[in-house]
């Protein structure tokens, strides 16, 4: 949201600026597309078919007839209680996953009270200190007839073995689990910054956590390989596919280093995506995707088994491409997103609320993002078929294109010398705020259009929204107050026994720490003594800060 | 309009993870003349205090994604205080709705940026306060 005390010098040039009267001929990704696309212009190729190898038209020979997508909206705020409350209004209004938004201690491995964490408790997401926690953000959920996905990285084995923990203790068989962690650390370190322990541990624990799922929890995602950070700050599609690609494929060969069988664990493998303004360009990036990523299982890794090669995603539809300048124009933004992913064959879609891109959204913001994704499901008509733009000149020729441009993105990051070299070293952090630098300026200098804020402005605009959301200002001091609780009434020598156990295990390379963190949990040992144990044993992340 | 000379600290207090503003700016500022130094993710207020009174910046940008901004901006604040150094402009960008902007003056902000605006419109509003 902008200061509007006073109009701004860039207010009035954007004003004046004159109004764009034709379209832009390239894509964000830089893609010149020609006027006209002709028949002569495509790969001659063998007609494909959905449900088949390559999976270019889509994983499901049925589309979404068999299945419609999985509307998963994200939210969690404050205190458990007030989570478990918004949850329960979501589910009534016809959600069909639940998505669970963390605070900022969660994520980065700090109880509530400690002083670097005390400001963030409660902010951006729930705070999920401990088991105690847990029971009462799915208090009433039914967890085995609901799949629940959380944003969760740095801790996300730690949080994946209080989900196992809940479900003990409300007596679902760990089998019956259903959701994602998203324990895609590799972006952490690029873009998205709640990165604990140095690379090479971290991806020790999240092999740990998919091989532990392929047995515990085998229809409960243990990864989404993200590319949405990296887009959202600052790169294109095709950047965004290639990054997301080159990480995935550098899971698959920590996995394969500890022995796993890459026929099976390849099948838990699950993506993630921002979905963007340019409709075509989005919804060619999928259908690239699927495309690409079977063809590198199958001819670097031999693998046979479909169901491996699927590829498996997840979509937001907003962030950055979301404005704060006229944000009830954010709600077509978001129906034109939404159309796109369903195009490209999304298995999961958020749409995010128009006033996200400033607050966490409000009850009636929220309803109308879910009622979105209802409206083009249910009345628009464009889910009927599978893959209804397939065959088009244009989409055929540009999922081509770009299928090469991605190719290029990760040949480059092989040729620097891997993704955990290219982390390490801050390259890919340099590249991607360089990116982000250049898209600041075309927005600036008016090249990219963003209606209502560097084109088709007035002067006396009012870029307020009607509803503002609220958090309770005591939120933090009731964690806080739940925290102290919980740390005096639970059995010490337990937690003291299970972590010293955990403390052992991270000692050795080739333990499975998934059981000894459940342990952990059912002690009710607290996030921030789990990650301060591993801590112990691991060191920390060092951020090379490169500009 | 140049900040030639200038020193600027560019910090991330808290533990918010959105960098990019944080780097944008930093790459404009050295594109308009400054010394900029960045700390990195996750520093307290206390260590960026600390590290502009080592690095005899002239100003310090905070950047805030996370909605804490009125805690984190005080407690800056307080710091500086308490090193001498309360001459040092502070600023602040990041998520930060229209109706804190009073209160975070008056703790001591001399000038709130958002994603929207320019980079110009920022470079512009740090040469008036560092050249005043």
């Amino acid at each position: 949201m902008t200061d509007n005390s006073a109009p701004r010098k860039d207010d009035a040039e954007a004003a004046r600026r004159e109004p764009p009267t034709k379209p832009s001929t390239a894509t964000p990704s830089g893609i010149e597309v020609p006027p006209v696309v002709t028949p002569d212009m495509v790969a001659d190729r063998e007609p494909e078919m959905p449900g088949e190898y390559p999976f270019t038209r889509g994983i499901f020979p049925d589309g979404f007839r068999g299945r419609l997508w999985t509307i998963r909206q994200y939210s969690g705020f404050g205190t458990a209680e007030e989570s478990n409350e918004r949850y329960r209004f979501l589910l009534d209004q016809g959600q069909t996953g639940l998505s669970v938004a963390l605070d900022l201690p969660t994520q980065c491995g700090y109880d509530p009270v400690d002083p670097i964490a005390k400001s963030e408790v409660g902010k951006v997401g729930v705070s999920l200190s401990s088991l105690a926690e847990a029971e009462i953000l799915f208090d009433g959920i039914d967890l085995g007839g609901i799949s629940t996905s959380f944003t969760i990285n740095g801790t996300a084995s730690i949080i994946y073995a209080m989900y196992c923990a809940v479900a003990d203790k409300k007596g679902v068989p760990r089998e019956k689990l259903t959701g994602t962690i998203q324990n895609d650390i590799l972006k952490e370190y690029v873009a998205r910054g709640t990165w604990i322990f140095p690379v090479r541990p971290s991806m020790r624990l999240i092999a740990d956590t998919i091989l532990f799922s392929y047995d515990q929890t085998p229809r409960f995602n243990a990864i989404s390989i993200a590319g949405a950070h990296v887009r959202d700050a600052g790169c294109t599609a095709v950047e965004e596919m290639g990054y997301t690609l080159a990480n995935g494929l550098a899971y698959i060969d920590e996995l394969i280093r500890r022995g796993g069988d890459v026929e099976k664990f390849a099948r838990r493998l699950s993506f993630f995506f921002y979905v963007h303004m340019d409709f075509f360009e989005e919804v060619c990036k999928f259908r690239a995707g699927r495309r690409l990523w079977a063809k590198l299982l199958t001819e670097r890794y031999g693998v046979k088994d479909p169901k491996a090669l699927m590829f498996r995603f997840g979509v937001v539809c907003g962030g950055s491409s979301l404005v704060g300048a006229q944000p009830y124009n954010n709600v077509v933004r978001v129906g034109i997103e939404n159309m796109a992913a369903v195009m490209g064959g999304a298995q999961s879609i958020f749409t995010a609320a128009f006033d996200e891109a400033y607050q966490i959204p409000t009850e009636h913001s929220a309803e109308i993002a879910v009622r979105t994704q209802q409206i083009v499901a249910h009345e628009s008509g464009i889910a009927r078929t599978v893959d209804p733009l397939g065959g088009s000149h244009y989409v055929e020729w540009l999922t081509d294109r770009m299928e090469d441009e991605v190719m290029k993105v990760i040949d480059e990051i092989e040729a620097y010398g891997g993704v955990t070299k290219a982390v390490e070293d801050g390259w890919l952090q340099m590249k991607i705020a360089q990116r982000a630098s250049e898209r600041k300026h075309k927005i600036d200098s008016g090249e990219t259009v963003v209606v209502g804020q560097n084109h088709f402005r007035r002067d006396d605009q009012n870029d307020g929204v009607a509803e503002l959301f609220k958090l309770d200002p005591q939120a933090s001091a009731r964690v806080i107050g739940k925290f102290e609780k919980v740390r005096d009434s639970r059995d010490n020598d337990a937690v003291t026994a299970s972590l010293s156990a955990l403390e052992a295990a991270a000692a050795k390379d080739d333990e499975n720490l998934m059981p000894y963190l459940i342990d952990c949990c059912h002690a009710y040992a607290t996030v921030g003594e789990m990650v301060a144990t591993l801590k112990s044993q691991w060191g920390e992340f060092e951020e090379p800060v490169r500009l | 309009m140049s900040l030639n000379g200038k020193r600027i600290l560019i910090a991330k207090p808290g533990l918010d993870g959105h960098d990019v503003g944080a780097k944008i700016i930093a790459l404009a500022l050295r594109d308009a003349g400054a010394d900029v130094i960045y700390t990195g993710l996750r520093r307290t207020p206390d260590y960026i205090a600390r590290v502009a009174v080592d690095e005899d910046v002239d100003a310090v940008g905070l950047s805030i994604l996370s909605g804490s901004h009125k805690e984190l901006v005080e407690e800056t604040v307080r710091c500086l205080n308490e090193l001498d150094a309360g001459d040092i402009r502070l600023f602040v960008g990041g998520t930060i709705p229209a109706e804190d902007h009073d209160e975070l003056r008056d703790a001591g902000a001399r000038g709130i940026f958002t994603a929207e605006m320019t980079i110009n419109d920022v470079v512009a509003a740090l040469d008036a306060e560092l050249s005043a």
